[in-house]
């Protein structure tokens, strides 16, 4: 450890000088070392991920502590069920998971670029090119890309006319996933959601409006859109009607049962007069409470908290329907969805909270007690849910990730709706820009430049790769024709259509997502290259 | 001199296999599951022992149960987790098939092994297999047929009756397949297409023969009435209650009951067991502690509401039935609702030597159930005996040979898989499955399309005039799960496992 420069020093007896604490108890990698380390690091966690690449790439299973079973090739998700220690590879999972939360599409490819850059800017290293000046070449290089990517992008527009394009565009994320199978389903129903969602004048989505809901058990064929709330919750008595209709319902998030005190108390009962008396008093709420919410009008309570068996009895004798323990989110959609107010307290129900909805309905599956209930047909039809079903947990909790997937891409597209040529055309494109603006360059940063022109490519490489092509031959023809055809729809053709024109067969991806996929990677590459030194507890 | 050390970007104990390693881990995990219950496949299929570990160590089960076994064993292969998973729901979703669908599931995946060897890609793989599956269920879809159209009721009971046979030939009940058969399509068609299984209670109690299980067309409560009061009624009138029947607790407030002396106490709540008296004077039947699935079943027989006050009685829907009494099976004394209003609900009582064998006898019952369950609310049938497997294996071939490219050959392994199956039912029964499976797909290939596999005698015979049927939605079901199962596992090239969980000792007492 005393070996590295700047840890210890000698007085002219030999004796060394202490400069910090523990230093023995301290690993420490300073200089080319330190980067030569990180990008290792980040090569090998990209190297993972290269093969879920593309309509092609192949899944991951991972297994956690507790051995669950994952089966995916969403980049993020594989990131995030990683069991990753090294420091570099936790900034890699969270590059992964920022692309995630900002676009939700493109995780793996993000992190591949952010490889494939690293591993440019070793072999630049190698040359003696400070790792400033790399940075900073990337920077400048990452610029172009984007204003290249700008220019090339098509408006793609997005309204209710357009639900035919828009399918196309889902069915795309949706081919690298294991929902293929019903491919014209999925995507479907995720733009039938988001379009059902969608405030197209803001240009915006809200997506706490879409819930996800998986239920194992069933073809992934069953999978459907529900335009109104499912919950996960059945009438509270068992003989409540299943099916109601034109309902009027009472959200409540105060428990059906006489009113607590919120000071702390001591009631004393000393004679049986008293202890009748209190009784009474206790029957009496009970029937004031579902009496009020009858007078509202409600047809049918929602409850967030539980009532027990006596009042679940009044309330079947009344012909109140109720639902007891729904969850804070549900309460919050099914408020959204029939445009009822969720009520904190039984005396200020008045009939104008009230929501209304057209149909409510329970759903049973399959041979053992398993049931939904399902609130259709509301007032607000803008709160939807998507039913997932499929043979096994893994396949559902698989098919949950893809269609989130799309539902962000169409989101996207509905958020700024330009768009580019998926399938490598993109990258290809800025890669032979990037090349043509190195040219022009008189200083060091030409090397950077052409570096990362070179790191464009590792995305069509591993598209080619992962779909069984001939990596570089492919690589090298498509370059040559979007060169001298000057047409930047160019991509490789992954599922064997005989054709390169991305544009013809709808593989399309946002402007938006694949400059964040090129602006994040760049980031997260400078601020590796600007490390130098690592200090950290040496392993015990 | 640093960077030379190889970088671990994983936790200490973290492991990860990859490309062929994963894939070989996976299969020969599949593989191995597949081969554990393939030798429960078929009417000669053999049982396991199961001793369970743990808490209830030493405990015995005997089953051929897939799904039940599966449950049983502890996994440590991802690619074994999956494949129970898919058993599990199967059992879950359709009730029957558990074994045929892992066995398919494994018989793929030893396929696709030999083709990756080929130097065949996992996704060409996998498309065959769709293009497979597709053919496979056009040709499932157009064998089965239907009584919906021609709602004959002797015929479909002859349908159902021959399914229930077809399944439980293949249990422990295979001896008294008759009997059951009869119980089973009784107490299904009882429920009048709800498929609501939840109202067929099944009773065991061990003691006498296994002929000597019955089908009551009441209900059976596992009850005992109060001391002193009538032990039979006739045109009883029943409320349902499930609250105690003693003073209201009173939940206002945080009360707390503060007295000079006991005697306010006594004013204050009854004395235990005070009511059963109260009831004994008024000649009033009373059942103390039933549970709550007795309950809610014996609400929806007898048409009564379930109440949890005494205080409105008169606006209570009461029950109905003709004749309360109390009846002696075994040594277990029950009391029997008869003549009820809603005959929708019915009761099994399973007679059994050991407690092992009744406990079979259920779940050969259960599965039962459930295939005529999901007949009745879809009632397509198909020829059983390897016939409908044999049929796709065919269609299967037929389109292999008109597909060009690579997928020709995954699509051809897939049909090799199906008929993995009629093979391994041969096998089991102890016969040569070469020669009977070469046989069978002659006929099969001159137009026979409901040959199949005759067991009892060891060849090939016509399954239409052995009545050897099974249900169309299970096979289905069977095929579209292993396939998908498969197309999972063989999907994965890279298998990360994270650091087990460290935990404290056991502590728990056992």
């Amino acid at each position: 450890m005393s070996m590295f420069p700047g840890t210890v020093a000698f007085d002219e007896f030999g004796r060394p000088f202490i400069i910090l604490r523990d230093q023995e108890n301290q690993k420490r990698l300073t200089g080319i070392d330190a980067l030569k380390s990180h990008i290792q690091a980040a090569r090998l966690i990209a190297s993972i991920l290269r093969t879920s690449l593309g309509p092609r790439g192949l899944d991951k299973m991972m297994v956690s502590a507790d051995g669950e079973v994952t089966v995916t090739n969403d980049g993020a998700t594989i990131l995030k069920l990683m069991d990753v220690d090294h420091e570099i590879g936790k900034l890699m999972v969270q590059l992964a998971q920022s692309q995630d939360d900002e676009i939700g599409d493109g995780t793996t490819g993000v992190v591949v670029l952010a490889g494939a850059l690293l591993e440019q800017a070793s072999s630049l290293l190698d040359k003696g090119i400070h790792p400033i000046r790399i940075a900073d070449g990337f920077e400048m290089a990452a610029a172009t890309a984007l204003t290249h990517l700008d220019s090339i992008s098509e408006a793609f527009p997005v309204n209710k006319d357009t639900r035919d394009n828009l399918i196309k565009v889902a069915r795309t994320t949706l081919g690298s996933k294991v929902v293929v199978k019903c491919h014209q389903l999925m995507a479907e129903i995720a733009v039938d959601a988001i379009l059902s969602v969608a405030d197209l004048e803001k240009r915006d989505v809200n997506f706490e409006l879409i819930k996800v809901e998986g239920k194992v058990g069933g073809r992934m064929e069953d999978s459907m859109l529900v335009r109104g709330v499912v919950i996960n919750k059945t009438m509270s008595h068992s003989q409540m009607p299943k099916v109601l209709k034109d309902v009027k319902l009472a959200i409540l998030t105060c428990p059906f049962e006489p009113p607590k005190p919120k000071t702390k108390h001591k009631l004393q009962v000393g004679s049986a007069e008293e202890y009748r008396d209190l009784r009474r008093y206790e029957h009496e709420k009970f029937l004031e409470i579902v009496r009020r919410v009858k007078d509202a009008g409600a047809t049918l309570a929602i409850c967030q908290w539980g009532f027990d068996d006596e009042a679940n009895h009044l309330l079947l004798s009344e012909d109140l329907p109720a639902v007891r323990w729904v969850g804070g989110p549900e309460m919050e959609l099914i408020a959204i969805a029939t445009g009822g107010r969720i009520v904190p307290r039984f005396e200020e129900l008045t009939p104008d909270k009230l929501g209304s909805c057209g149909l409510v309905r329970e759903l049973t599956f399959g041979t053992s007690k398993d049931e939904m209930l399902v609130i259709e047909q509301c007032s607000n039809s803008r709160a939807v849910t998507l039913l997932m079903r499929g043979g096994n947990r893994m396949i559902v909790e698989e098919a949950k990730r893809s269609v989130h997937d799309a539902l962000c891409i169409v989101r996207s597209l509905v958020q700024d709706s330009r768009v580019v040529y998926g399938g490598g055309a993109a990258e290809v494109s800025c890669s032979l820009a990037v090349a043509r603006a190195a040219d022009k360059l008189s200083s060091l940063d030409q090397y950077a430049y052409r570096a990362f022109a070179d790191a464009l490519e590792a995305i069509p490489l591993a598209l080619a790769e992962n779909s069984g092509l001939s990596p570089i031959d492919t690589l090298s023809e498509l370059k040559a024709r979007q060169a001298s055809e000057n047409n930047s729809n160019l991509g490789v053709d992954c599922m064997s259509n005989d054709s390169n024109d991305m544009k013809a067969m709808n593989v399309i991806e946002s402007l938006h997502s694949k400059k964040q996929q090129i602006a994040l990677a760049t980031q997260l590459v400078k601020m590796i290259l600007k490390i130098d030194d690592v200090r950290s507890p040496a392993d015990q | 001199m640093v960077s030379l050390n190889p970088t671990r970007i994983l936790k200490n104990e973290a492991e990860e296999e990859k490309a062929e390693i994963a894939r070989m881990s996976s299969f020969i995990g599949a593989i191995a599951i597949g081969d554990l219950v393939k030798s429960t496949l078929g009417p000669k299929g053999m049982d396991k022992i199961l001793v369970s570990m743990g808490r209830n160590s030493g405990q015995v089960e005997v089953t051929n149960d897939g799904a039940t076994i599966l449950k049983s064993i502890g996994i440590d292969n991802p690619a074994a987790k999956i494949l129970v998973d898919m058993s599990k729901v199967q059992d879950e979703e359709v009730g029957d098939g558990t074994t045929s669908v892992t066995v398919l599931a494994a018989e793929l995946l030893r396929e696709a092994e030999k083709l990756v060897e080929q130097k065949l890609h996992p996704q060409t793989i996998i498309a065959g297999w769709r293009i497979s599956v597709d053919a496979a269920k056009q040709a499932l879809a157009n064998a089965s047929f239907d009584h919906q159209k021609n709602m004959n009721e002797d015929a479909f009971r002859v349908d159902l009756e021959n399914i229930a046979r077809t399944t439980l030939s293949s249990k422990i009940l295979s001896n008294h397949k008759e009997h059951f058969t009869k119980l089973a399509v009784d107490a299904v068609l009882r429920l009048k297409g709800s498929g609501n299984l939840k109202a067929i209670q099944i009773i065991k109690i061990s003691g006498g023969l296994l002929e000597e299980s019955f089908l009551d067309e009441g209900f059976l409560l596992n009850k005992k009435v109060g001391v002193h009061q009538p032990k039979r009624l006739e045109n009883a009138n029943i409320l349902i209650a499930n609250t105690p029947m003693d003073t209201d607790k009173i939940k206002v407030f945080g009360s707390t009951i503060k007295v000079d002396s006991m005697a306010k106490i006594a004013e204050l709540e009854l004395i235990y067991n005070y009511p059963e008296q109260l009831f004994a004077d008024a000649g009033v039947m009373a059942i103390e502690h039933a549970d709550f699935d007795g309950i809610e079943r014996l609400a929806l027989v007898t048409g009564g509401e379930i109440v949890s006050t005494f205080d409105s009685p008169d606006r209570v829907k009461l029950g109905h039935c003709k004749l309360i009494e109390q009846v002696l099976i075994g040594d277990e004394c029950l009391i029997r609702f008869s003549g009820v209003e809603l005959g929708s609900a019915c009761t099994i009582v399973i007679r059994g030597a050991t407690q092992q064998v009744i406990d079979e006898a259920e779940r050969s019952l259960h599965d039962a159930l459930c295939v005529l369950a999901a007949t009745v609310r879809e009632p397509k049938v198909i020829y059983g005996g390897g016939a409908s497997e044999m049929l796709m294996a065919d269609a299967v071939s037929k389109v292999a040979a008109r597909t060009a490219g690579k997928e020709a050959a995954a699509a051809e392994a897939f049909a090799v898989a199906l008929r993995r199956l009629p093979s391994a039912v041969a096998d089991n029964a102890g016969y040569d499955s070469a020669d009977l499976i070469a046989r069978l797909r002659a006929q099969h290939a001159q137009g026979e399309s409901t040959m199949g596999l005759d067991m009892e005698n060891g060849c090939v015979g016509d399954m239409k005039t052995l009545g050897i049927t099974e249900s169309y939605v299970v096979k289905r079901q069977v095929l579209v799960s292993a396939a998908e199962a498969a197309e999972v596992i063989l999907r994965v090239d890279n298998i990360l496992k994270a650091a087990p969980r460290r935990r404290g000792p056991d502590r728990r007492p056992c």
